[in-house]
This record gives structure tokens, C-alpha cells and sequence, in this order.
């Protein structure tokens, strides 16, 4: 039921985009089913990291009550313990939305289904899913070091979410360059689908590196985690 | 009435301490509201006909929006759902005060001390760096101010009748979740009412929705003519009234007939 409501609630945030298209058509060169396949792909990899990330929002709580030290006393990895403590099943309306707009997308496109497009599609699903699953860690490991300011994180999360929904070009060069380079959101979903749509000039083969800059992301995240691990006090219970 | 004025003097108190959130939350809007605003500008670059509203003026409505974002009917009282789902709500009722006029003298200063405190900020900002208009004219700026008075009082009745809803469906969790994208959606916080499709204008006319934020807004650029502001008024207080009107008359249903939860 709540995941009905979920994935409904969802759905209205995509009127925004529709209301916005049925009128201006286009934005910068890019039509709705193309802007679709953005949207879809950064939406379902999102929900993939919410789904597995969920303990990783709660973990300041879990620095707060000192059940962090139970974690290390155990004999694995406090990253792989977190990670597993929590699965929110509940998120997967998200992926749901994105899965059913990258649908009408790739059919309005007349993309088939196996084809080059899926080659490049799923990996660059994945690729987000690593991303923003990263970012889970990060602002999971900043309670290491602080009990508050977790929400501007948020800013790069659900704020990385919007800001990928569209099209990367329609953005300042400053905010691409964040983007791209800090964040590589742009990598994971933008540019795998610009090179797909002939939008950005990169031979096709391309597609299938770009969101190898998620994986990396998430690696750089784990290793700043260990980091906090590493110089962790307790705060006692 | 002096009850009532206490609570809400108390509870306003207390929200104006939550000062460490309202800046996380206001540079929150503040990156929205650039990254919204680059949107914009790239989907009206391409346009060349013209179109119900300027950009200008749908840049001003985005950041009015963002100012006065905490005056939307958003969610339901935590605290009030707890005491429906535990049956303490018992200990509310009482109290030699009317339930109704509890609810709502809480919904409003809910409403009343975050929006005040968190719109300057962005207005000031917006204004000087950000593309945010001055009001077309004084006119419009004062009609701007009624409405959004106005539009309080609105999104209060809209709340409580919510509130009142939870004697029905004792969690909330449904109404929780459909409330944000519905206000979001139809107050035109997600996109201008104005650019919705033409087919879509007579329903959206007629929503009470609109007179939460997209009335003040269109008043504000001129939009709705400063001469024409005492019918949107008139449209507003009508909506009002008539959740006043639905909220009290549930309310006392609900004291008649209902259960209470819990010991």
C-alpha cells in the first residue's frame, strides 16, 4: 500500500516535466521521450542505492546511541555490516516510475529491446546506483566527524537527482563542471545517453566507459569511510 | 479566545528555535531554486512563440514560491496523528477548549513561523542576485501581502480538515504521502499554473489549491491586475470558509460516533 502511494507520488513529479514539455516542446535539442531516457535511468539507479543505502540515512542515529562499537567488535568489515542492516523495499516505486518512463521512452524512440541500447542502458543504471550509493557513504561518514549538516548533503543527493533528471547541457559551465568532475552525475547518466542519442560526439564504445565514473566514485567513497573508521571515537554508552 | 491565542503563542515560540535546520533548508531552496531556474531559462530559449507568462515573471513566481514554501499544506501534525493513533487525544478533548479551533490555531502557527522566518533569506537573496522582480507596482505588492495572509489562513483550514480526517483513518500515513505532490503540483510550486496545458486552465481555476500560492504570486507580477484582486480575495476567504465549514462539521461527527485507541 505505501509503496503504491510511493510510486504514485512519484508519478506527479513527472507531471511537472510533461506539463513543461506539452508546452515548450524541446530544450536544447533534446525532446521529451529522449529527456525520458535521462530521467529514466538516473531515477532507477537512484532507487537501487535508496533500496540497499536505507541504514546508511540513519547511521548518525546509530553514532548517537554508541551501536556503532558493536559493529567493530564483530569480525567484519562495519561497512558490509551497515550496508546489510537495512533494505527498504519500499523505494523500489522509484525505480518503478523510472523503469515505465524509460520504457515509453525507448519505445517512442523505437529502440528494441535487445539491441546496443540495452548494452549501454544497464550499465549505466548501474554505474548511478554506484554513485549515489557513494554518496549514501559519504554523508554516512560525515557523522563521524559531525552531528549535523547531514541535510546540505541531501543537496547532492536528492539535489544531484534533480539536477541529472535533465539534460547536463542545459546547465551552466560552473554546475557542469561540479557535475562532472566532483560528482560525475553527468557521467553516469547524461553522457551515456547523449553519446546513445548521437547528442555529444563520442564514438559509441564510450557510452560503456562513462559510468565506470560511478564505480569509482563509489571505491573513493568506501576509502573515506575507512578513513573515519579509522580515526573513530566513540562517544560512549 | 484567550486559550486559544496562548497555544498559539507557545507553539510559535518554540518553532522560532529551530534555527539550525532553517539554514540548512535555505540553502536547500536557494540551489533549487538555481538549478530551476537554469531549466527555465533553457526551455524558454527555444520557445519562439510567446508564451502565458514571461520568463521573468516565471522566474519571480519560482522564487516567490521558494520564499513562502513553508506556507503550503503540506503534511500532517506529528504530533496530533500520535495522539489520534494512542487515543491521548482523549486529554484533548477535555480541555475547556474547542477541538476544532485547537487544531487550526496550531495549524496556523505552524504555518505562520517557519514561512516567516525562513522567507526573508531567500526573498533578500533572490531579489538582489537572482532574478527575483520587484512588484509591478505598489498595488500589486500590497495585494500580494493580503493574499498571502490570505493563503495562510487557507492552507490552515486545509490542514486541520486533514487533521480531522484522522478520526477516520487513524494513521496517517496514506494522506501523508499523497499531500505534498497534490499542494506541490496544484498550488503551482512544481511548475507556473499559468504554462499548464490550456485544456487543464478551467480546473485549475477553480482548485482551492491555487489560492495557496499561485494567486499571491500572480498578483505580485501583475498577472491578475491590482483591480481585479478583491474577487481572487473573495476566492480565497470562499475556500476558506467552506473548510472551516467541512472541518468543524466532520469534527463534530467524529465526537458523536468515534472510538478511542488504546487505554
Amino acid at each position: 500500500m505505501l509503496s503504491t502511494s510511493y510510486l504514485l507520488g512519484t508519478f506527479i513529479d513527472i507531471v511537472g516535466i510533461w506539463v513543461l514539455f506539452d508546452r515548450f516542446k524541446m530544450v536544447k535539442g533534446w525532446t521529451l521521450p529522449e529527456v525520458g531516457l535521462v530521467y529514466g535511468v538516473i531515477h532507477m539507479g537512484f532507487a537501487i542505492a535508496e533500496v540497499f543505502s536505507r541504514a546508511f540515512d540513519q547511521f548518525d542515529q546509530m553514532i548517537k546511541q554508541g551501536e556503532f562499537d558493536r559493529l567493530l567488535l564483530r569480525p567484519l568489515s562495519p561497512l558490509f555490516q551497515v550496508a546489510v542492516c537495512e533494505v527498504q523495499i519500499m523505494r523500489i516505486g522509484r525505480f518503478v516510475q523510472g523503469f515505465l518512463v524509460l520504457l515509453w521512452s525507448a519505445n517512442t524512440l523505437s529502440f528494441s529491446l535487445f539491441s546496443v541500447h540495452t548494452a549501454i542502458l544497464a550499465p549505466s543504471v548501474l554505474g548511478t546506483a554506484a554513485l549515489f550509493y557513494g554518496l549514501f557513504v559519504i554523508q554516512a561518514t560525515l557523522s563521524f566527524w559531525t552531528t549535523e549538516s547531514l541535510e546540505l548533503m541531501n543537496i547532492t543527493t536528492f539535489g544531484g537527482l534533480q539536477v541529472g533528471q535533465y539534460p547536463m547541457s542545459i546547465y551552466s559551465k560552473m554546475l557542469r563542471l561540479i557535475f562532472t568532475v566532483l560528482i560525475p552525475i553527468s557521467c553516469v547518466a547524461y553522457y551515456p545517453m547523449a553519446t546513445l542519442l548521437q547528442q555529444e560526439a563520442y564514438p559509441l564504445w564510450f557510452a560503456l566507459l562513462f559510468p565506470l565514473a560511478g564505480f569509482l566514485f563509489l571505491y573513493l567513497a568506501c576509502k573515506l569511510w575507512s578513513l573515519g573508521v579509522a580515526h573513530y571515537r566513540s562517544t560512549g554508552n | 479566545m484567550n486559550g486559544y491565542f496562548a497555544i498559539l503563542n507557545i507553539r510559535v515560540k518554540m518553532l522560532f528555535q529551530y534555527r539550525a535546520a532553517a539554514f540548512a533548508a535555505i540553502c536547500t531552496q536557494l540551489f533549487w531554486g538555481l538549478i530551476t531556474v537554469m531549466i527555465y531559462r533553457a526551455f524558454y530559449a527555444g520557445s519562439e512563440t510567446s508564451e502565458p507568462i514571461t520568463l521573468g515573471q516565471t522566474i519571480t513566481f519560482l522564487w516567490l514560491g521558494q520564499s513562502f514554501l513553508r506556507i503550503l499544506p503540506w503534511t500532517v501534525d506529528k504530533e496530533i496523528e500520535a495522539q489520534v493513533k494512542n487515543g491521548n487525544v482523549a486529554y484533548e478533548l477535555v480541555r475547556p477548549l474547542h477541538l476544532y479551533a485547537l487544531w487550526f490555531a496550531r495549524a496556523f502557527a505552524h504555518l505562520a513561523a517557519p514561512t516567516a522566518m525562513r522567507c526573508a533569506p531567500v526573498l533578500i537573496l533572490a531579489g538582489l542576485f537572482l532574478g527575483l522582480q520587484a512588484p509591478v507596482s505598489l498595488a500589486a505588492g500590497l495585494a500580494f501581502f493580503v493574499s498571502v495572509i490570505l493563503a495562510f489562513f487557507l492552507s490552515s483550514s486545509i490542514v486541520t480538515l486533514v487533521m480531522i480526517s484522522l478520526f477516520w483513518t487513524i494513521s496517517g500515513e496514506g494522506i501523508k504521502r499523497m499531500m505534498p505532490h497534490i499542494t506541490v503540483l496544484l498550488s503551482g510550486m512544481v511548475v507556473p499554473l499559468p504554462l499548464f496545458p490550456g485544456w487543464m486552465q478551467p480546473f485549475l481555476s477553480f482548485q482551492p489549491f491555487r489560492g495557496v500560492m499561485d494567486i499571491p504570486c500572480r498578483l505580485y507580477t501583475g498577472v491578475i491586475p491590482a483591480a481585479e484582486a478583491v474577487y481572487y480575495f473573495a476566492f480565497q476567504i470562499a475556500w476558506t470558509l467552506f473548510f472551516i465549514w467541512l472541518g468543524r462539521y466532520c469534527a463534530h461527527r467524529a465526537m458523536k460516533k468515534f472510538v478511542i485507541q488504546g487505554g
